[in-house]
């Protein structure tokens, strides 16, 4: 009765493609927006800003940059790690080596760089489909995660190998570093990954997310009605490790202030993967969705047998935990194999009839 | 460009300055691959008969070894723990085909992909839980003596390792192609709707096959466990695996013995030969970068099947 369309009339073609064609949906996101930018920030303590907030942020980032590779174009990656090290690494050495370069640059930079490297990478998946391209892509991951840690350029020669985000300000704020508030680089995080999603959907719904799909589909198909493969896997691949080398930049200097190669090592990559098939392939809200998902269960985990108060040491907690974690994604996988950005879409079908039954 | 030709170059002469070296470098190679092979196998047979890429066959290696070493120390001779250990894996296939395999038949690849990724957390939490996470040594009386032969310096484990693994492959080679379940298993891995169709129970099939998959992790654990302990890290030997998979085609017996050799060979060279000039520690990728440029030539690996491709 409230989510209805009915009588919504569309006058002109500009109206009949925007991204939300229902005013619910539009008044909707402004609320969600209103809350993300003013609301969470009045009320959210600065624990919650940077343990879940933030995280769940810079996660929704590379769960977008993973769902165009496998989501939309249909290249199964388990290199995403290794390119948010990339984009780490890059947005360190330009902030290093820059050091008046504003820190928005500095981060669309490093995606650059990264895309550059994915686009190396993706070379192969012209040759090589399937389960195959994705061991293949195990060796980007394994072999960026190695050069930064062997070549000590890349951390500026500091003995430790860890990277730490030197104190840069946006507007007069300061956003990374000792002196950056949680707020602020919440807000910071935010703005970007608003307009991050903003640019993914509509890359998506136009020729080129429509190029992804065809080639996702069915590739020879693809190839026949005349998109070519080259540019638009290789095309896919960059605009991916774009968004994950972004992700990589925001991780290293919003999220934890100083990282080290092995933040993103080979778990990082599955975690990633995780968020977007539990989220829902194919879905720009369901990157987001996912990255919820993920980013509160270990939480939820954590905190159910404390709050319990049940007498377990930690390692047989840390066991517990792998343990509910594997057998949630399974149950998950059996409930709702197209994740939770297809349950979204099933709720908002029985909400345009409730309270009618039919 | 000096740099550069020394760098690729500079090996070879020392290659061919001590070519005995470069043999017991081979030989260690060959021997290292066997044991990947090992792994391999497991990916191989499962992937065959149920199309599902396992990511589990690591943690599966992990499991059986520490039930064996486990059931081992609480009193049980050798020949009983190993008896215990393959029960508990065959109990293993069959509760993973009961509960994940079963729900999710017909779903996409990748769906399948995941839930053995969820498979491996739960089994890695719930065998260390078991058996406790301290590094175990295991030693099944297999002698580590280096020996000579004809010059070549030669580790008896190693030798030991490959009649292991050539033993289980002729084992298996047998039971695929002689026996009424290995015809089943074949059929099953040409055609699911065909194979039912002529009356094999896809499930049966599917228990036993994650069975065999089982016993090699068994043995494979037992191999690698007695070379490094039995701990934790006995699951990332399943990353070594893949590379080897990829290069010798994901659904060919054969073909996962030779890629093994060859990652195990070329990566042992690489290791010894050129790495130092790099930085070291390039094991970690250099069998994938290895397998890539085998794939480059050969999408579907060395043995597999050619993918034929129709709109």
């Amino acid at each position: 009765m409230i989510y209805r369309e009915a009588g919504q009339y569309k006058t002109s073609y500009a109206a009949d493609q925007a991204i939300f064609p229902i005013l619910q949906d539009r008044i909707g996101l402004a609320i969600l927006l209103l809350v993300a930018f003013v609301g969470a920030p009045l009320v959210a303590s600065d624990y919650i800003l940077s343990t879940i907030l933030i995280p769940f942020l810079v996660f929704s980032v590379a769960a977008l940059g993973l769902n165009i590779l496998t989501g939309y174009c249909g290249q199964l990656s388990l290199g995403t790690g290794g390119f948010m090290a990339c984009g780490a690494y890059a947005a360190y050495k330009f902030a290093t080596a820059f050091p008046e370069l504003n820190i928005v640059f500095v981060f669309l930079l490093s995606g650059g760089v990264t895309a550059m490297v994915g686009v190396v990478f993706g070379v192969p998946s012209l040759r090589i489909k399937g389960f195959y391209l994705a061991v293949a892509t195990l060796a980007a991951q394994f072999f960026l995660i190695w050069l930064f840690t062997k070549v000590p350029w890349f951390v500026n020669y500091s003995p430790s190998g860890v990277i730490s985000a030197p104190p840069r300000s946006v507007f007069g704020f300061y956003v990374t570093g000792i002196e950056a508030t949680s707020h602020a680089k919440y807000i910071f995080c935010l703005s970007f990954v608003a307009l991050l999603a903003l640019v993914a959907k509509n890359l998506v719904r136009g020729r080129v997310g429509r190029a992804w799909m065809a080639i996702r589909d069915m590739d020879i198909a693809a190839e026949i009605i005349g998109i070519r493969p080259l540019h638009t896997k290789l095309l896919a691949f960059a605009v991916s490790s774009f968004y994950c080398g972004v992700a990589g930049a925001l991780w290293a200097f919003i999220y934890t202030s100083s990282v080290e190669a092995l933040a993103f090592d080979i778990n990082r990559s599955f975690q990633i993967l995780f968020m977007i098939i539990i989220g829902g392939l194919g879905s720009i809200l369901g990157s987001f969705l996912g990255a919820a998902f993920i980013v509160l269960l270990p939480i939820l985990l954590n905190a159910g047998p404390t709050a319990m108060g049940a007498p377990l040491s930690t390692s047989t907690i840390a066991h517990l935990e792998l343990m509910t974690f594997g057998a949630l994604i399974v149950f998950f996988l059996i409930v709702e194999p197209h994740g939770l950005a297809r349950l979204w879409q099933i709720g908002k079908e029985k909400l345009r009839l409730w309270p009618f039954p039919h | 460009m000096d740099a550069v030709l020394d760098f690729l170059f500079g090996p070879l002469k020392e290659i061919w300055a001590y070519p005995t070296f470069f043999v017991e470098v081979v030989v260690g190679g060959l021997l290292t691959g066997v044991m990947y092979s090992l792994v391999a196998l497991g990916f191989v047979l499962i992937f065959k008969a149920s199309g599902v890429f396992n990511f589990a066959q690591g943690a599966m290696v992990l499991s059986a070894a520490l039930s064996f070493v486990g059931f081992n120390e609480l009193g049980a001779p050798l020949w009983l723990a190993l008896v215990l250990a393959l029960a508990l894996m065959i109990g293993l296939a069959f509760v993973i085909e009961r509960v994940v395999l079963r729900p999710l038949v017909n779903q996409a690849p990748i769906i399948l992909f995941m839930a053995t990724i969820g498979v491996t957390f739960f089994i890695d939490g719930f065998f260390q839980m078991l058996w406790g996470e301290d590094v175990k040594r295991l030693d099944v009386g297999i002698p580590k003596d280096p020996i000579e032969i004809s010059g070549v310096l030669v580790n008896t484990f190693d030798i030991v390792a490959a009649v292991v693994a050539g033993t289980l492959v002729a084992t298996l080679a047998f039971f695929f192609q002689s026996t009424r379940i290995g015809r089943a298993l074949r059929a099953v891995a040409d055609d699911h709707q065909a194979a039912q169709s002529v009356g094999i129970p896809l499930q049966t099939i599917w228990v036993i096959v994650w069975s065999v998959a089982g016993i090699v992790a068994l043995v494979a654990g037992i191999m690698w466990g007695s070379k490094l302990g039995v701990q934790f890290s006995l699951a990332l030997v399943a990353l070594k695996a893949l590379p080897v998979l990829i290069l010798g085609g994901f659904t060919s017996i054969p073909g996962a013995i030779i890629g093994g050799l060859i990652i195990g060979v070329g990566e042992k060279v690489a290791e010894v030969f050129w790495a130092e000039k790099i930085g070291g520690g390039i094991e970690d990728w250099f069998a994938y970068i290895l397998a890539l440029f085998f794939l480059m030539f050969r999408p579907q690996g060395l043995f597999g099947e050619r993918i034929i491709e129709r709109v």
